[in-house]
């Protein structure tokens, strides 16, 4: 946690070397993102929360979490401002700070994902999305394909745990990571 | 018996603050040779150079140093103040306490010994500076003007209205640059050709200019005043005095699908042609490159495959063996107005440049630039001024401008405003709207820059009388859609995506400077930054002059520029030129190097470090005659006093004036000498 | 014989086992070894990075460290998103502050960061002139021949170009080069980069069925056949969320794994590669396109021959006019 009297942007700097000033809110990248239309605010617009130093507002946004992570806005913004490691920053530091608005079944997601791996260092996709579903109550979600899936060798019921699963642990402990 | 007085500047606040003036100028007056000191508030006022002058008459000083800011500010006001008291100006010099002691410094009591300390020294110096006398050069009162756009044109018929020779070369086939593409211009859309056209007659008919056009700077030797230029005169195939423009060559040449580059690749052209109808002078050129004679003599064949241009001349003015010819050309002054070319999206790009793969790389049909729009609009384009689209020559109905394309983009390699986009953009809104009434016009831009007179006011037209859709936000992405060209944009201030069905699409790409340039700033010994752009001497005081003196610049070959700028720029250098050729002898300081021929060995390693070329070797010679050795000697006019010479001379014979070993080493024993 | 360090990742040996069975036949008739890392974790995918950047660099470190210890110098990670994140994650502790200092404790190993990642397109462009000769060598007729193919690459296997570096980041061409060296023909179309809706499969499907509509719709307007993709996430939101996404009575769009088309192209066998396993039935195509080989085959065998017979009927002729 940063002292109080740090701004948000200096944070960002610090946690990525992004100076987020560069922004000039052309909306290049907001042009190009696929979830700008489900989204309330777009990449400018959490560039734009930094720079102003509103810390809640970007901290508690919703659409952070609905970013695809697909890179769009970073390949084409002119000043290389790199949205998308900012908007990742900012979703770190909404972790950190306990005030993550993810939708619940995104955040269903992470946590069955992360979950999984943590416990057996690989993904044991079957087990994961008992879990999702289990954590974001869908629990009907894709149980139409399921049959198919099992036809066709898609799904295995027995996890696969690698050996070195106590570093995995290890690893997620040495990161702060609880899921 | 050295008289030197001291004076001791507080630049108000500047040096006072930090350094102990007062106390300054009274160390110095114990120093040994120093016969007046005095500090002063403010010594490049009137009153402190009065104070130089009243202490020079009074004490008999046989030297001044004045204890203030940098040379580069006052040398010259001091020295003139000297030389007005009758005391050669050379004796005086300048120590800088200000930008190398008080302005770095905080401690008081350091400082103030700091500026004794520098004060001293610069002392020690003076009691070996020379009376030197100013070294006078001859002019040669002719210019050279490089480029006949605008601003070359403008340049050339100011020095030739005001007396003088003017030399105009232009690179192209026919003078008039990028205005003769244009169709309206802003602020008052004015035909373009129809202003530039009569310029362009009055240069080409003007008795004091001579132009010369399909031709390029090749070499440039000498220095202000008196440079020797080498103009390739490129081969054209036809012969200048014989030609009289009436055409038949071009009408009777079987080659007709070359794309033009007048109408930026909208059109086409014939191997040999004239680039527009109103073209100066009014002679074609020979394509060699795409002529289909030319063709079959670089595959060898035995016979020529064509030579139909030739038969139809009835001049006989077409000869198809003419080579490149030199000219040499005796210069005073050179003015450089090459212009400006557009940026390309595509793939291929200069080093440090990337095109927009987002915008498809230029392979979008109907994607088209700021230039060809303008021919679209023109009367005189490939559509006779209508706004058809290039792929089916339909009317577009949608029609979407991009500002900023390339310009304020650091990741593509331009950091910088083009300026005259925001302008332009406007205006081929207007222009399409006044063509198609119903057509739609769609604007994504991210500022509005519209600073001149009568600029903002234009902008709005477009807007509140041309219904022009002004949508601030810049377009990700742009293809092919079937029958449309898909937009994807964004509308910052009413925070939506805004996808648009164009029927075509203008960008509005950046201002770079011509292909070339670099070779063309080398040959002239000027430098350029890094886009290309050449360098003012000094950005706010001295726009069109460069860091080599005689030669100016004007136009957007030095920054992206309109119109009205470049014909002010290209005045001004003008005028600079008038003034560099007003008197018949031109002064310059005596600080060049100087080489003592008893000593020196002839190694000529001097020559060899020389930045300016400006060291040549000379023969010794015995009584009779025989050549028995040589030493270097140093041309005073090119020199420009840098130093270099000196430091790798072996045998200590060349010696800078004002800089010699005996002042430094005397310098440098002051320091040392004191704690 | 070549021989790589592979890194499947959890994908290929789960939901996209198609892509590790094609890979591996694929790569077998190229000369190609694979060598699976032992004990590989998972590379932590989005959910790693998005939460966590130090996770996100920490789970693709440790496979990394493994392939450097069991003495590789490079890795194949076919899946998209296992390439991006083990290359970004190489990048990072190369350029980040501190980072190369913190990582080996992290994962408990040492780490030197001397291990180069490629994926499978890479693999297979770099391969264009053997799979060239080899399908020209084929003894069935290439059922890809002149087919029209749209290349997918999505959004992780180009961007960002310092993570990536091996191909045009808005309009690339390396799998097209690999469908043209297959005797396809690459289709020119506009959604090549954008994104299917990626880790949003599962958790908000909606998205995805938005966005694999458009990519689709514009694969098929401008005359694809099929989609080639080379990411196990690109294939199933076009694949499996194919029907979800589609109008009653449309045309289905086979998805092809890039490993499978050129399986298809060097004549091994559909249940060899994979093909049996996608939702969107790949039957139907594969019928159809050998049925054409084998028709153009024997159409230009017949050509031949009445060539041939033309040829010999004017020789007797003349011979009779002499």
């Amino acid at each position: 946690m940063s002292a109080p009297s740090r701004t948000l942007a200096a944070d960002i700097l610090e946690a990525t070397g992004i100076n987020a000033a560069t922004c000039y809110q052309c909306g290049k990248c907001s042009a190009g993102c696929p979830m700008a239309s489900e989204s309330d605010l777009r990449p400018h617009n959490v560039m734009r929360l930094v720079v102003q130093d509103r810390r809640d507002a970007a901290l508690a946004e919703e659409s952070i979490w609905l970013c695809l992570t697909c890179e769009t806005c970073s390949a084409r913004c002119p000043n290389a401002c790199d949205p998308a490691r900012v908007i990742d920053a900012v979703r770190e530091m909404s972790i950190a700070a306990g005030v993550a608005d993810m939708p619940r079944n995104i955040a269903a997601f992470h946590r069955a994902f992360l979950e999984q791996i943590r416990s057996n260092g690989r993904l044991h996709e079957m087990g994961m999305v008992m879990e999702y579903k289990l954590r974001s109550g869908d629990l009907m979600k894709d149980v139409t394909n399921a049959p198919g899936m099992l036809s066709r060798g898609k799904l295995s019921f027995r996890a696969e745990r690698i050996q070195g699963v106590v570093e995995i642990k290890r690893i997620f402990e040495k990161c702060g990571v609880t899921p | 018996m050295s008289r030197i007085g001291v004076f001791v500047c507080h630049c108000g606040e500047n040096i006072a603050r930090t350094v102990d003036c007062a106390a300054v100028a009274e160390a110095l007056k114990d120093h040994p040779g120093v016969a007046f000191a005095e500090d002063y508030k403010y010594m490049c006022s009137d009153p402190g150079q009065q104070l130089v002058k009243k202490a020079i008459e009074e004490n008999n000083l046989t030297g001044v140093v004045v204890a203030a800011c940098s040379p580069h500010m006052h040398e010259k006001t001091f020295r003139r103040a000297c030389d007005q008291a009758g005391l050669n100006k050379y004796m005086c010099e300048m120590a800088n306490i200000r930008e190398h002691c008080s302005w770095i410094h905080e401690d008081r009591g350091a400082a103030t010994g700091k500026a004794v300390d520098i004060t001293r020294t610069i002392v020690e110096k003076v009691k070996h500076n020379q009376p030197l006398e100013s070294i006078r050069i001859p002019v040669t009162k002719r210019a050279l003007v490089i480029g006949a756009g605008i601003a070359g044109i403008q340049a050339a018929l100011d020095i030739a209205d005001g007396g003088h020779q003017v030399i105009l070369i232009e690179k192209d086939a026919s003078i008039g640059g990028h205005m003769s593409q244009l169709s309206e211009t802003f602020p008052t859309l004015d035909c373009s050709q129809c202003i530039l056209t009569p310029r362009m007659v009055e240069a080409y008919q003007h008795p004091n200019i001579t132009l010369h056009t399909w031709s390029e700077v090749e070499k440039v030797d000498g220095y202000i005043g008196n440079f020797t230029v080498t103009i390739r005169k490129k081969a054209r195939s036809v012969n200048e005095d014989l030609c009289n423009g009436c055409g038949d060559c071009q009408a009777a040449c079987p080659v007709k699908k070359i794309p033009s580059e007048f109408e930026a690749g909208l059109g086409k052209r014939t191997a040999i042609s004239v680039p527009f109808p109103q073209a100066v002078p009014n002679i074609p050129v020979l394509d060699r490159e795409n002529c289909t004679l030319f063709k079959g003599r670089r595959k060898g064949l035995a016979k020529e495959v064509c030579g139909k241009c030739k038969e139809t001349c009835l001049k006989g003015a077409i000869d198809y063996d003419t080579e490149d010819t030199f000219i040499e050309e005796e210069i005073g002054a050179i003015v450089v107005a090459t212009g400006f070319q557009l940026y390309s999206i595509g793939r291929k790009q200069p080093e440090g440049l990337k095109g927009y793969g987002e915008y498809g790389y230029g392979d979008v049909p109907d994607v088209i630039d700021g230039l060809q729009f303008e021919r679209l609009a023109s009367a005189s384009g490939p559509t006779a001024g209508a706004i058809l689209r290039p792929s089916d020559g339909k009317e577009p109905k949608t029609v979407v401008f991009v500002h900023c394309v390339g310009s304020r983009d650091p990741e593509k390699g331009m950091k910088y405003c083009s300026k005259i986009c925001c302008m332009y953009n406007a205006k081929h809104a207007m222009l399409y709207k006044h063509k198609v009434h119903d057509g739609r016009a769609v604007a994504f831009y991210m500022d509005i820059r519209a600073a001149g007179k009568g600029y903002d006011e234009f902008s709005r037209r477009a807007i509140e009388e041309d219904a022009a859709e002004y949508i601030r936000g810049r377009v990700s992405k742009i293809y092919r859609d079937g029958d449309v060209v898909k937009v994807w944009g964004y509308d910052t201030l009413s925070q939506e995506q805004v996808v648009i069905d164009a029927d075509m699409v203008v960008l509005a790409t950046a201002i770079r400077p011509q292909p070339g340039i670099e070779l063309l700033a080398q040959t002239l010994s000027i430098s350029y930054d890094e886009n290309g752009f050449i360098n003012e001497a000094h950005p706010k005081l001295r726009p069109v002059e460069t860091n080599t003196a005689g030669v100016f610049v004007a136009g957007a070959c030095q920054a992206p520029r309109d119109i009205p700028d470049s014909v002010a720029t290209a005045s001004a250098a003008a005028a600079k030129v008038m003034s560099l050729f007003s008197a018949d002898e031109l002064e310059r300081e005596p600080a060049v190097a100087i080489v003592n021929e008893n000593t020196c060995i002839g190694c000529m390693n001097c020559a060899k470090v020389c930045p300016y070329g400006a060291i040549e070797q000379r023969d010794v010679c015995t009584v009779d005659g025989h050549v028995c050795g040589h030493t270097a000697y140093v041309n005073p006019g090119v020199c420009q006093g840098c130093g270099t010479c000196q430091a790798v001379c072996l045998s200590k014979s060349v010696e800078l004036q004002t800089f010699t070993d005996e002042q430094i080493y005397s310098e440098i024993n002051a320091l040392c000498a004191w704690e | 014989m070549i021989d790589v360090a592979y890194y499947p990742g959890c994908s290929l040996h789960g939901t996209s086992r198609e892509f590790d069975e094609s890979l591996r036949a694929v790569a077998a008739e190229l000369g190609i070894g694979l060598t699976e890392i032992a004990d590989w974790n998972c590379c932590g995918a989005s959910s790693g990075h998005t939460t966590d950047h130090l996770l996100g660099v920490a789970l693709p470190a440790r496979n990394l460290a493994l392939a450097e210890a069991q003495g590789f110098g490079a890795v194949l990670a076919p899946c998209a998103a296992c390439y991006n994140r083990l290359s970004a994650a190489r990048l990072a502790i190369a350029t980040e502050d501190g980072l190369a200092a913190r990582i080996p404790d992290i994962i408990g190993r040492q780490f030197a960061n001397s291990v180069e990642v490629h994926n499978a397109v890479e693999l297979l462009r770099d391969a264009s002139v053997t799979i060239d000769e080899k399908v020209a060598a084929a003894l069935a007729p290439n059922p890809l021949e002149g087919v029209k193919l749209a290349a997918y690459y999505g959004c992780l296997l180009v961007r960002p170009f310092e993570v990536c570096g091996y191909d045009d980041p808005e309009q690339p061409t390396s799998m097209d080069e690999i469908i043209n060296a297959c005797g396809a023909d690459d289709v020119d179309w506009d959604m090549k980069v954008e994104c299917c809706g990626g880790a949003f499969s599962v958790s908000r499907t909606a998205s995805v069925l938005r966005l694999g509509r458009a990519i689709i719709d514009n694969a098929r307007s401008h005359g694809a056949e099929a989609i080639v993709v080379a990411c196990p996430l690109c294939h199933s939101n076009l694949d499996l969320r194919q029907k979800a996404m589609a109008a009653r009575g449309e045309e289905p769009m086979p998805i092809l794994f890039v490993t499978q088309m050129v399986g298809l192209a060097l004549g091994l066998a559909p249940v060899d590669l994979g093909l049996g396993r996608h939702f969107v039935d790949t039957e139907p195509l594969i019928a159809r396109l050998v049925k054409q080989a084998a028709e153009r085959v024997a159409a230009e065998k017949l050509a031949k021959q009445e060539a041939a017979a033309k040829a010999a009927a004017r020789a007797e002729k003349q011979k009779v006019g002499a």
